[in-house]
């Protein structure tokens, strides 16, 4: 079995910000073609900054794991901030991941950028 | 913490009985089996009477027992072992039919004589509950088959697969065939559970390791039915009929030995793992929505119960049971270093999510009703908390 760091399967144990949103302003799903991994995140946007974001995941300790942290980093940054967030950042912030899973914090950017996304396509139409 | 364990079909612990028997052959019995003298005549009749015990239980002559360093070893000795004796006899490239559902070491070796040209293989494909049907072999069949491989029963889903039935056919084929067609078993997950006389069961090659009935790791055997050559894989010296080089596994060998006679004498705790293992699959049944019960319900071996968990994904319940104590496992890709799922559960006709959700305990001779009750009360919150989690339980859980 995989070596997974304390603050990762803290995470996974206890997830930060787990559930569906009502009336989120952007949603991103995404699912991992490899592994069949997915990942679905709801975004409330005010000002341009992200004021609370949600998340479900099927997936394995780390995708849920790197999914919960995900969500502690987002929280409270503006768009742009968000969009720079790299995958390798979400690693770090896990506190090292085996490298066989680092798909699933590509997975989790991959989410993020599609929930912004959306929000942005939800605005254009406004 | 206690901790429970229900991965037998992976490894067990050694039986005190067997590390007794092997522990003279460390300190005292040290001797070379092919050295002359006194030390190495008697390491020599420890590995002839273990050669016997093993024979006796297969129900075959002593000069038909390869001792090898396990179950991998065996099947591909097994399979090269023919392939490359009987390459050059053939007129046409050697066809070898297995099928999808096999473990790795037969799977992955008759893949490697694929791509490296030396045979041309046909996969059965099985049911949704794993079970091969013999006509299929039959319909598989052609005038440059030489080895069929099929496994006893499978170590993920349990399901026994009807090695008599096929041996016998194969027998019959061969009586109008001027080529021979060999049968070989991977019998690595039965030899506790099944009726492994090769008689019976019409084999010329069947695999077995040591560590899957209370033996220790390192060490299996491969039954060869006198007449069947095989060519070496390890080459060196003249042990095990100049059949696998190097020096002989002593304490490994008579572990073996013991251990396998002790399959006979404690035959009886089989009804009682059984009944667990049926509370176990009624229960979680009982107790958790929207859970399939994979292989066959009937023809499976006494010991297993395995699963998929619909919504959820099998590395997270494990871990989760871990945390809790206890040890199962699953076929899920992310517990895989791949990152496919289960190759068993796909060729059962699973979509790769459902596959993604398999779990699977596999009891053994320590197991107690209250470890299955212990598992039981914890299961259904585990599976409950991550439908939560999951984008498709949601409305399973009346979240």
């Amino acid at each position: 079995m995989w070596e997974y760091s304390q603050k990762l399967l803290d995470h996974f144990k206890n997830p930060r910000n787990l559930g569906k949103m009502e009336n989120p302003d952007g949603v991103g799903r995404e699912g991992n073609p490899t592994c069949g991994d997915v990942m679905e995140l709801f975004i409330k946007v005010k000002d341009n900054r992200i004021v609370d974001i949600k998340f479900l995941t099927f997936g394995c300790v780390a995708a849920i794991g790197i999914s919960s942290i995900l969500t502690e980093v987002v929280k409270g940054k503006t768009l742009e901030e968000a969009r720079k967030i790299t995958a390798s950042d979400l690693v770090k912030e896990a506190g090292d991941v085996p490298p066989v899973k680092y798909h699933c914090s590509v997975l989790g950017i991959q989410a993020l950028n599609g929930a912004i996304e959306d929000y942005k396509k939800r605005n254009k139409q406004k | 913490m206690k901790r429970i364990y229900l991965d037998y079909a992976a490894t067990g612990p050694t039986k005190p009985e067997v590390l007794k028997a092997m522990e003279p052959f460390f300190l005292q019995k040290f001797g070379n089996p092919s050295s002359l003298h006194s030390f190495g005549q008697e390491t020599r009749a420890a590995l002839d009477k273990a050669r016997g015990q093993v024979a006796k239980f297969l129900n075959c002559k002593s000069g038909e027992i390869l001792f090898t360093s396990g179950g991998t070893e065996s099947d591909n000795l097994a399979i090269l072992g023919v392939v490359f004796e009987y390459y050059h006899q053939a007129k046409n490239k050697p066809h070898i039919i297995t099928s999808s559902v096999e473990h790795h070491a037969v799977l992955h070796t008759c893949q490697y004589l694929e791509k490296k040209s030396e045979a041309e293989v046909t996969y059965i494909k099985t049911d949704n509950r794993g079970l091969i049907n013999p006509e299929d072999i039959k319909k598989a069949m052609k005038p440059n088959t030489l080895l069929v491989s099929i496994m006893y029963a499978n170590n993920e889903i349990g399901t026994v697969e009807p090695i008599r039935e096929i041996g016998k056919y194969i027998e019959k084929v061969n009586k109008d065939r001027d080529n021979k067609v060999y049968f070989h078993t991977d019998a690595v997950q039965a030899i506790e559970y099944l009726n492994c006389d090769v008689k019976y069961l019409h084999v010329d090659l069947l695999s077995l390791s040591a560590h899957k009935f209370g033996g220790p790791k390192g060490v299996g055997a491969l039954f060869v039915k006198e007449g069947t050559a095989i060519k070496r894989l390890i080459h060196g010296g003249d042990q095990e009929y100049h059949r696998r080089a190097g020096t002989e596994n002593v304490p490994g060998i008579v572990g073996l030995a013991k251990a396998i006679e002790l399959v006979v004498r404690d035959k009886s705790k089989n009804e009682k793992i059984r009944k667990l293992r049926d509370k176990l699959i009624q229960g979680i049944g009982k107790k958790i929505p929207d859970v399939i019960l994979t292989g066959d319900p009937k023809n499976r071996l006494l010991n297993n119960a395995s699963f998929c968990f619909n919504f959820i994904e099998g590395e997270s319940i494990l871990i989760n049971l871990d945390l809790q104590g206890v040890a199962v496992s699953t076929g899920s890709a992310c517990s895989s270093g791949s990152l496919d799922p289960s190759h068993v559960l796909i060729a059962c006709g699973f979509d790769h999510q459902t596959a993604q959700g398999s779990l699977r305990f596999t009891l053994g001779e320590q197991t107690t009703k209250e470890d299955i009750d212990y598992v039981l009360s914890i299961l259904p919150d585990i599976v409950k908390k991550l439908r939560k989690m999951s984008p498709f339980g949601r409305k399973n859980v009346g979240v």
